[in-house]
């Protein structure tokens, strides 16, 4: 404060003093910040970290979730090793994701590019298009249970009508886990397309104009120009995509409940069925740090390649 | 101080969807061709979820299927009396609410102290959100059934609502629309002798309707969609969400499609209305934020 050369005899104010601390205190980012985040970092801290840290020493006990837990070291995770069903729940969440995300990453492009422009009915296709985005997991599953019922379901009455013979979709333990894949790609084709278009709009024209110029046709210019840009969009999505087909679980409770014969028993549903029917808290746990750590590994890879990848072609 | 007209966007440019593109075609464009067996494909489910949800159990009993004759309105009273289906709309309407007014107050503030507030711990703090943005729900999943029964809320709705009051990506979204904001404003209101929470109020608060309408609606959309914590937290049929209403009643009535596809429609009437009434503003928050 400059005041302070002033001479101290004029008029002394002791009472000046107290409320400009007060005052300081008040102007401070100390006390404004921690009350504007204080609750956050309770609520965070409560529901975010101390779970994650019990969940990690969860995954090295013997616990039912009722009773105490028992210290039983890394045997959780040395069961995880040997487990048949566990490796057959892995195999298939791999299977499902191979199969899911590259699906739905071209099919939401091609879908964005046609969708990229003014035409007529464009609003009917986009809420065509969109409305899955927005429809629930239990509720799109539900749906998919009646299209894809064997007897009176309407895609088996579509078969019929090109005559072939009834399919057992969700109840054939060959088909199970790919009528998952059509019924999941359904919801999240839309997200693709949502993500795929607001990028496509920042695509300068000009790049196109010029390659136009050049003599290159549209599609050629859409894969040498377009989609190169993409790339960014393309990895987020990917990995995106990847993260939530590994976490997939609403869908397969409501249809298929891992059935039949184990052929749609992914990873979360392993999990499910470990902590909340069998009770074994502890293995449950650990399938789960099994998974984290199966993300976590996945996504450094992809964005390692996709990195190298996009940087090759600059 | 004149009242700025045009707020700045949320996070990035927003997409403008009708961009025009250079040529426009007189006639029909050939991309219909693509387009309308695809829109088609993609509503056929929810068109035959409409069209069975009116038929009879024995329309719906026919191979191959046929249209209904008449529309059978009994099937949605139906719901509504043999089940809790009105508890499920009111236990999903309360949870949203409380929970997306909760998040909108606590994530502003906190993403705005993270933007603009140098003070001790906060980087740590920071840090730590990242940290538990990383990790998937299934994870913490168990340890957060054992806090939320330590606190005696097992099947009560307050399971639903506590652990959701704030969310690690809505104080990033936050914090990243404060970091792209001009700091003069509030520079400008502390000047003139305001409070830290007078400028969030009076200065910061009216820009803040964009980036606050994309996390009401992601809020609002996990909240409504959400089904594996429901489904562990809460037993009674009275204290069910609709999504977990909704699977139990596929439990009880396995082959009745009328009835299913009856509560099937209205559980997702709420969300459709008001994705149709405000598409432009979800697919902006979707396009946004990259969170379905």
């Amino acid at each position: 404060m400059t005041s302070t050369q002033a001479p101290p005899s004029a008029a002394p104010e002791p009472t000046r003093s107290r409320p400009s601390l007060l005052r300081r205190v008040w102007w401070s980012d100390a006390l404004a910040g921690w009350g504007f985040i204080s609750p956050t970092v309770v609520l965070i801290g409560l529901f975010g970290l101390v779970p994650l840290v019990w969940a990690f020493v969860l995954s090295f006990e013997k616990n039912d979730l009722i009773s105490p837990g028992k210290w039983v070291g890394l045997s959780n995770y040395r069961k995880l090793l040997h487990d048949p069903q566990f490796s057959n729940s892995v195999r298939n969440t791999i299977e499902y994701t191979l199969v899911f995300v590259p699906v739905c990453v071209i099919g939401s492009l091609l879908i964005a590019a046609a969708m990229n422009r003014r035409i007529r009915g464009m609003t009917f296709y986009r809420v065509a298009v969109f409305i899955p985005v927005v429809t629930s997991t239990v509720a799109t599953a539900t749906m998919f249970n009646w299209l894809l019922d064997p007897d009176f379901g309407l895609v088996n009455a579509a078969l019929h009508k090109v005559g072939i013979a009834n399919q057992g979709f969700f109840r054939d333990p060959h088909e199970a886990l790919m009528s998952i894949v059509g019924m999941t790609v359904w919801g999240w084709l839309g997200f693709g397309v949502i993500i795929y278009l607001a990028a496509l709009q920042s695509v300068p024209p000009d790049l196109l104009e010029a390659a136009a110029i050049d003599g290159c046709t549209r599609w050629r210019a859409f894969w040498r120009v377009e989609v190169p840009l993409l790339a960014p969009t393309t990895l987020f999505l990917v990995i995106w995509l990847t993260i939530n087909s590994l976490q997939l679980f609403d869908e397969i409770f409501v249809t298929t409940k891992g059935g039949p014969v184990g052929s749609t028993t992914v990873v979360v549903y392993y999990l499910y069925q470990q902590a909340f029917q069998f009770f074994n808290g502890g293995y449950a746990s650990a399938v789960a740090f099994a998974l984290f750590v199966a993300i976590l590994v996945i996504t450094v890879i992809q964005l390692t390649i996709g990195r190298r990848i996009s940087h090759g072609e600059r | 101080m004149a009242a700025p007209s045009a707020p700045p966007s949320v996070v990035g440019p927003l997409p403008a969807f009708d961009l025009e593109t250079p040529r426009r075609r007189r006639r029909p464009s050939g991309w219909h061709l693509f387009l309308l067996p695809l829109a088609l494909v993609m509503l056929t489910p929810l068109v035959w979820m409409v069209i069975t949800a009116v038929s009879t159990t024995q329309e719906s009993r026919q191979f191959p299927p046929k249209l209904p004759t008449s529309i059978q309105w009994s099937n949605f009273s139906n719901v509504w009396t043999g089940s809790p289906f009105g508890h499920w709309l009111l236990n999903t309407a309360i949870v949203s609410v409380i929970v997306v007014i909760s998040n909108l107050v606590l994530c502003s503030t906190a993403g705005y102290a993270f933007a603009r507030l140098r003070f001790r711990g906060s980087g740590l703090a920071f840090i730590l959100l990242l940290a538990t943005l990383m990790v998937p729900f299934q994870v913490v999943l168990i340890p957060t059934l054992l806090i939320v029964k330590s606190f005696g809320l097992i099947d009560r709705l307050g399971a639903l609502i506590v652990p959701n009051l704030v969310t690690a990506f809505g104080v990033f979204l936050m914090r990243q629309f404060f970091l792209a904001l001009p700091p003069d404003l509030e520079e400008a209101g502390r000047i003139d002798g305001a409070s830290r929470l007078g400028v969030f109020r009076k200065i910061l608060l009216p820009l803040m309707g964009p980036p606050l309408a994309t996390l009401a609606i992601l809020t609002f959309l996990s909240i409504w969609n959400d089904f594996l914590w429901p489904l562990v937290a809460i037993q009674s049929p009275q204290n069910m969400t609709m999504q977990l209403g909704l699977s139990t009643f596929q439990g009880a009535h396995l082959t009745d499609w009328p009835l299913l596809m009856a509560a099937t429609l209205m559980s997702q009437l709420p969300v459709i209305v008001l994705f149709l009434a405000g598409q432009r503003m979800f697919v902006r928050s979707i396009a946004s934020s990259g969170i379905k």
